[in-house]
């Protein structure tokens, strides 16, 4: 009982068949990597080197590498921890959200998106790690039964809620993402030509027929997880956020956090899903599949929460002139005119100026120009957590504390080489699974229709000319 | 019937051949022959002797390894000393003198290690009070560079060959009729001069000179042309109800700082409905910690002072009938018009002090109290200061002896010329000329690098001595540990060298006080119980018989017309810091990383310039400047200092050493060349040439960067005559906003209910009281705590990326031209006006100090974050650190709105690139034992010495009663030479801490954020009227 509207135009381009869709979504995972991929995998791999260098050179020798002091004792691995969580959200947003909204178009993009979740949080992880000052107790603030006497974790620090918001959240997104695989691994090992191949792709599809019962469960899951993955969308990064709004610092102190720091994360996340599937469909040859209309579709998300980010930064203005607290109110003339009013300013340019663009539709469905502003959003965002972090803390009550930040190759380091796992990850990630959900995809291609309406169209077309 | 196994169908058969193999001990056959002759072995190098000798030596060395076990250091008592307990501190009375400061202290000792240093409360010159220098000391003890052994020509030699090779070189110095010479800091001692007068009588040509870094001898010979004799009065700061000074530093390096520091406080604190002030008025150059605290200061150039000083007598004369003196006009002649006035209301009850060292402005500022009548009142003559005794001319001749080879022999005694004496390239050369030069330097230093011996003293806490640091007081110093090194006192040598017949300086000390001291007593019976008394004691006091007071006969005519002309142009002046002071300790890691009170930099010196003057000058901050005066040139960094005279730079002396230790080595540039000799003394400033360098900037490392308060309610401030009116005046309720109208911060509440009245405090509930009205922000109590708490000293590099890890800090603050009230009248704008904020008044700012430690909230933000439990509040208020279970998130600091919290950034212990205290074993023994070393990746901070709170706790439940007010007390309000910190126990109600909190100046550090804080501070009054000048 289909019902088509004639006006809406097909979510992949091409007048693909299911095998088409099939042989574009496992290309890459059968053919050898062309030389920009390794172009590109070197690049990552050399910044993971870094990354490991610098990490190791923390982990020997002491925080004191990092440009942190007495009164700044959260700077760049903060803003990257939350950046890299906050660029989690699309994946989980575009997975969860848009599927029980029922928003097919989200079928070329999930699998990608959902695969970025995954390692923006392990970047994200790592950051929760290096920036303890005794990493090799790191386990401490999760509750685990001990032998340290009645030692438990302090269940009133944000800091135990994120351990359970950020565990909980990988795991869903874990699963989530391994249960979509499951179909298309098996796709992957029924055309397997090689041994190895074959063995290994039968372990990760898990017994997969594609029988009737098969799909039902998987459908039965798919719902389940999008059920508990939707809320989590929203409590992730509000338990993030409450690391800042439930402290006294003026500037962090602020109940609006939650609502604006989910939005940021939702912003955050399209516009690195928009950078990472700009390159990808073209290196993938996936244009068909993410066609202009997706980008329309996200840049929409990037415009709206774009503009909630913007409200939120003039609202917390707003409320601090008119909250009366004299030290509220400086740390927000602090963060526009004081010594990082560049990192303001960046932000402010990056995050509530560039995304507005979105209201021309030219440049909505313009690649280039979405490539650049996501490239900018990215940014903003990053200044945004800096923002927050730095300027809220180098200046708060006390002015004989007040001191600046300087960062320090060691962090330059380790965040680029937080890209770097992130990428190394990616672009292994490309090779090796299906980077589109091609089972599901399949759903909604009208393959059989389109053509026999186009075959339709031009023989009257011809009878006319005739 | 018995079985039977065979083990082989061989045995069963039995046959002859398996016999011959079954009696044969190995089966198969043996290549023994084969082994015999081969070639291969038979060649080889290693013999069966060559073997055997292996073997042996092997065996030998083995064993001999086995011999040298690890030397365990820490080994107990086999026969424990009976005054020893584990655990339990042992205090022993001894007296602080280093040619500089003087203070009774006690030492307290762990397991026979002196740990830390606390004032001696029997005293009544320093009663109970210190100063950073003093509490620094104890470290000095235990510094890598002091000499481990007498040296001759540089090389380590015993005691009895450097004796013998000195004494026969004293010999044919006095058989030639050539001078020896004592080169010596002042030595208030008693025994140590007879010592040093029974050397003389040996060696007739014996002439002692004393010679001080920084010299005093203007004030000496100031009051020998007022009084005839060369001596210093006692000064009584606590009798004055004006006080006058010209740039006399006398809270933090004048003369006796501890003991005029407290002197200072009396007549500053309000406390137990005392409701009135002494006036503090300052004049100088500089902005020092004295002039920050006055209540109104007055700049002038340093040339300028001294007419400043003339033109003040002339209007005491004018009003009280003496002679007038011919002066020069200074640009503060109408606020001196003002301060004669207050003088002459306080006739009597004033007084009147310059730091010159001219002898003639010295005997104006005499004539000034003689026409007041201070003399007998705020300054006593008869009761003879005797701390400093350095003699300028004396000096100057000695180097024209020295070079017309008139010297035989020269002793430095806790003296240093070639380091701190302004032409010690002359020096050098003369030094040459002496035949032999011996120093009982401590470690190699400038001076002693250049001596054919080095005969190392001890440190005073292994030493033996008695002070009489004023007529009628003494002090004897005891040692506290056995000396640590080959090393003997000054007085022990000469005695050697004299070949006096005590054995040692202990008996010869302990002799004179039984037989002489003990007579100016009639208390004690004995001399046996006198001298245990007073060793018990420390100090041992007698009443000065009041004579009259000698009569002022000085000429202030012609002292007027000596004394310098206000000059034109850049001047420079030298000056101490509160922490290095005259240098001598410029090795202690604690004092080089001493925040200095004013300017808040450490491990440097600099040219401190105004501002607006280094603007026209085109200098900024951290430029590298030359300053010229005559052929000397020194280089040095720019420091812009609010508050200092229009054309002048101030530079601290004490710094760029080169022979004192690797912490003080390079550390900043000496200054001393700088100073000049006029009329045979030393002269402090001078007029100079400047200009800027190409170098590169140099960084200086300062604890504090932002110096205004930004219009916030941190340091509360009102005047004398507001206060008089209002007991709350500068310190409203403060208010919260709510939507039923304004409330009281107690009144507004998330949480109280009736369930829920407040905290649970059921035995004590400790807290600390803060009177900055007393606090005069000299910093003993931030050197004090870091030597109670082994708070880790981190360097120049880490202090520049404010890392330092003190757990207290004294906040220093100037007041901006620019304030919220004003802005609006100025045409500003709300960001303008924070932009003007953040400038400290740069002309003569207002300065306040504040110190601030952990303030043990009740609500602590910190606790709530931690998310393993690792910082906790106990029943007691006090807030606590587990450091074993902290794992370094930070988070507890960033929620800290007092930014108290100090992180281990690096392992500081047994790190090299952190060569301070705890990384040598030598200096680890300062550590006390009763504080945890913190561990790289833990958080730390003031834990309010809750290990002294427990050890008070045990010792009053011991005694089976409640610990007394008092008997606890934390390191840094121990140390406090004006009694500004009180701490104590609120659940006590008759406790000091109890009765300061209701008081209507008590405030907590921002109480509208309620994080409710154990700690609370009092208002500041000054004693001015508002907004008016003087």
């Amino acid at each position: 009982m289909h019902k088509e509207s004639e006006l809406r135009p097909p979510l992949i381009l091409g007048d693909k068949t299911w095998h088409d869709i099939t042989e574009d979504v496992c290309r890459p995972v059968e053919s050898k990597a062309n030389k920009w991929w390794w172009l590109a995998f070197s690049l990552a791999v050399a910044a993971l080197l870094w990354w490991i260098v610098a990490v190791s050179y923390t982990l020997g020798t002491g925080l004191g590498v990092w440009g942190l002091n007495k009164t700044v004792g959260w700077a760049w691995d903060i803003t990257n921890f939350v950046w890299w969580v906050g660029i989690g959200h699309a994946g989980t947003l575009i997975s969860a959200i848009l599927l029980l909204f029922r928003q097919k178009w989200r079928l070329s993009i999930n699998r990608s998106a959902e695969a970025m979740t995954i390692f923006a949080v392990i970047c994200a992880a790592t950051f929760i790690v290096t920036h303890m000052g005794r990493p090799w107790v790191a386990y401490w603030p999760i509750p685990l039964p001990n032998q340290f006497g009645s030692l438990w974790v302090n269940f009133n620090s944000p800091l135990v809620w994120d351990v359970f918001a950020i565990s909980t959240y990988f795991t869903v997104s874990l699963v989530f993402w391994y249960t979509g695989l499951i179909p298309d691994f098996a796709v992957i090992r029924e055309r397997a030509t090689t041994k190895w191949r074959k063995r290994i792709y039968t372990l990760l599809s898990f017994g997969w027929v594609g029988s009737a019962k098969n799909w039902q469960r998987f459908e039965e899951v798919s719902l389940v997880l999008a059920g508990i993955s939707t809320p989590l969308v929203l409590s992730v990064h509000s338990v993030v956020s409450m690391d800042f709004a439930t402290s006294l610092v003026p500037g962090w102190h602020t109940t609006i956090f939650p609502p604006y720091f989910v939005a940021g994360a939702v912003f955050s996340g399209f516009a690195m899903v928009q950078t990472l599937l700009i390159i990808g469909r073209k290196v993938l040859g996936l244009e068909d599949y993410i066609t202009i209309y997706h980008i329309d579709m996200m840049n929409r998300v990037i415009l709206i929460t774009g503009s909630i980010v913007g409200v939120a930064y003039i609202t917390e203005f707003f409320i601090a002139w008119y909250s009366g607290v004299e030290y509220e109110q400086y740390a927000f003339i602090n963060r526009a005119t004081g010594p990082y009013w560049w990192a303001y300013w960046s932000m402010m340019t990056c995050n509530v100026i560039t995304p507005q663009l979105f209201w021309s539709t030219k440049l909505r469905e313009s690649v280039f120009a979405t490539f650049i502003i996501s490239i900018f959003v990215n940014i903003g965002m990053w200044f945004e957590r800096f923002v927050i972090i730095v300027t809220s803390l180098h200046r708060d009550y006390i002015p004989s504390s007040w001191t600046m930040y300087h960062p320090t190759w060691v962090e330059a380091g380790i965040f680029i080489g937080s890209l770097g796992l992130f990428f190394t990850c990616f672009l292994l990630f490309a090779r090796v699974f299906p980077v589109i959900a091609m089972s599901e995809l399949k759903t909604i291609i009208k393959s059989s229709s389109e053509g026999s309406k186009k075959k339709h169209a031009k023989s009257v077309t011809q009878e006319v000319n005739v | 019937m018995e079985k039977k196994y065979w083990k082989g169908v061989e045995e069963l058969n039995n046959s002859p051949e398996f016999t011959r193999l079954r009696d044969n001990e190995f089966f198969e056959n043996l290549p023994i022959d084969e082994l015999l002759q081969n070639k291969a072995s038979s060649t080889s190098s290693t013999s069966r002797r060559d073997f055997l000798k292996f073997l042996g030596f092997g065996v030998a060395a083995a064993s001999l390894a086995a011999c040298e076990a690890p030397v365990k250091k820490a080994i107990p008592y086999v026969v424990k000393p009976e005054e020893i307990t584990y655990g339990i501190p042992d205090y022993y009375a001894s007296a602080f003198f280093d040619g500089n400061d003087y203070c009774s202290v006690l030492v307290k000792t762990r397991e026979g290690r002196p740990i830390k240093i606390e004032g001696n409360k029997l005293s009544s010159v320093t009663n109970g009070g210190t100063n950073a220098r003093v509490q620094a000391s104890v470290l000095s003890l235990y510094d890598s560079a002091r000499l481990t052994s007498p040296l001759s020509a540089k090389k380590k030699a015993t005691w009895s060959e450097v004796d013998a090779a000195i004494t026969s070189k004293l010999s044919q110095s006095a058989a030639a009729g050539k001078k020896i010479v004592i080169l010596s800091s002042t030595l208030p001692s008693p025994t140590t001069k007879k010592v040093v007068a029974e050397f003389s009588a040996k060696y007739p040509t014996t002439e002692h000179i004393v010679y001080d870094a920084v010299s005093y001898y203007g004030l000496l010979k100031g009051n020998e042309l007022s009084f005839g004799k060369s001596m210093i009065p006692s000064y009584r700061f606590d009798n004055a109800e004006v006080i006058v000074s010209f740039a006399a530093d006398f809270l933090a390096t004048w003369l006796s700082p501890i003991e005029f520091a407290r002197q200072y406080a009396i007549t500053r604190k309000l406390r137990d409905g005392k409701k009135n002030m002494s006036r503090h008025i300052q004049f100088e150059s500089t902005l020092s910690l004295t002039g920050s605290n006055a209540d109104n200061r007055y700049k002038l150039k340093p040339s300028q002072l001294s007419s400043a000083v003339a033109n003040l007598y002339n209007k005491i004369a004018a009003a009280t009938g003496g002679a007038s003196v011919s002066s020069s006009a200074t640009p503060q002649d109408k606020a001196i018009e003002k301060v004669a006035q207050e003088l002459l209301n306080a006739k009597g009850k004033s007084l009147v002090v310059s730091g010159s060292n001219d002898p003639n402005e010295q005997v104006l500022v005499n004539a000034i109290n003689h026409l007041l009548g201070n003399y007998n009142s705020t300054i006593n003559v008869n009761q003879e200061c005797n701390l400093r005794a350095s003699n300028d001319a004396a000096v100057i001749e000695l180097m024209s002896k020295m070079n017309a080879g008139e010297v035989g022999t020269i002793i430095f005694w806790n003296a240093n010329p070639i380091y701190s004496l302004p032409n010690s390239k002359d020096f050098q050369a003369a030094l040459s000329k002496v035949g032999t030069k011996v120093s009982f330097a401590d470690r190699e230093d400038e001076t002693a690098q250049f001596c054919d011996y080095v005969a190392p003293e001890h440190h005073y806490l292994e030493s033996w001595n008695d002070l009489e640091p004023y007529k009628g007081y003494f002090n004897l110093v005891q040692p506290t540990i056995r000396p640590l090194f080959d090393t003997r006192q000054p007085q022990e040598s000469l005695m050697k060298w004299a070949a006096m017949p005590q054995a040692d300086y202990y008996s010869y000390l302990e002799e004179n006080w039984k037989s002489n001291i003990y007579r100016m007593q009639t208390g004690v019976t004995s001399g046996q119980a006198f001298w245990t008394q007073s060793l018990r004691n420390g100090v041992f006091e007698v009443a000065v018989t009041a004579a009259s007071a000698p009569a002022f006969t000085g000429n202030v005519q012609d002292a007027a017309s000596k004394i310098t002309k206000p000059g034109t142009g850049v001047e420079l002046v030298m000056y101490e810091k509160t922490g290095i002071a005259n240098g001598a300790h410029a090795n202690n890691p604690w004092l080089q990383e001493f925040p200095d009170p004013i300017s808040k930099v450490c491990w440097d010196n600099y040219f401190a310039i105004l501002p607006s003057y280094a603007a026209k000058m085109g200098f900024k901050q951290g430029n590298v400047i030359e300053v010229k005066v005559g052929n000397v040139s020194v280089k040095g960094p720019v420091l812009l200092q609010p508050a200092m005279a229009e054309e002048t730079i101030a530079i601290a002396v004490g710094y760029g050493r080169t022979n004192v230790g690797k912490a003080g080595n390079g550390v900043g540039v000496n200054a001393y060349p700088l100073v000049t000799i006029a009329n045979a003394s030393m002269k402090y400033y001078t007029a100079a040439t400047v200009s800027k360098t190409v170098e590169d900037d140099y960084p200086l490392a300062a604890t504090q960067t932002h110096h205004t308060m930004m219009g916030r309610e941190i340091v509360k401030e009102t005047t004398l005559s507001a206060w008089l009116k209002d007991a709350k005046a500068g310190n409203p309720e403060e208010m919260i906003e709510t939507p039923y109208g304004k409330k009281k911060v107690e009144d507004v509440d998330l949480w109280a209910s009736q369930k829920n009245p407040g905290f649970d405090r059921p035995n004590h509930s400790w807290g600390l009281g803060i009177d900055l009205n007393a606090c005069i922000g000299c910093g003993a109590c931030v050197v004090a705590c870091n030597a109670e708490n082994n708070v880790a000293v981190v360097g120049k590099d880490e202090v520049m990326r404010s890392r330092e890890m003190h757990w207290i800090r004294i906040d220093r603050y100037y007041s901006s031209d620019v304030t919220k009230e004003n802005a609006g009248e100025k045409g500003l704008g709300k960001l303008d006006m924070y932009g003007e904020m953040e400038k400290p008044a740069a002309e003569n700012p207002d300065v306040v100090f504040q110190p601030v430690m952990c303030q043990h909230c009740n609500n602590a933000p910190c606790e709530t974050v931690c998310p393993v439990v690792a910082t906790t509040h106990s029943s007691e208020g006090l807030n606590m650190m587990a450091y074993n279970r902290c794992v370094g998130t930070r988070y507890c600091a960033n929620n800290c709105p007092y930014k108290v919290r100090r992180f281990n950034w690096f392992e500081y212990t047994n790190n090299e690139k952190f060569p301070y205290t705890m990384t040598d074993n030598l200096g680890k023994m300062v550590l006390n034992p009763d504080v945890v070393v913190r561990s790289r990746g833990v958080m730390e901070k003031c834990s309010m010495c809750v290990q002294r709170i427990q050890y008070g706790k045990l010792e009053a439940k011991k005694a089976g009663r409640r610990p007394l007010d008092g008997e606890i007390n934390t390191a840094c309000a121990q140390s406090c030479p004006t009694n500004a910190l009180v701490f104590g126990d609120y659940n006590d109600p008759q406790s000091e801490v109890n009765k300061l909190a209701v008081d209507g100046r008590s405030y907590h550090l921002l109480a509208e954020i309620k994080v409710k804080p154990g700690v609370f501070y009092q208002t500041k009054v000054r004693n001015k009227e508002e907004g008016k000048e003087a």
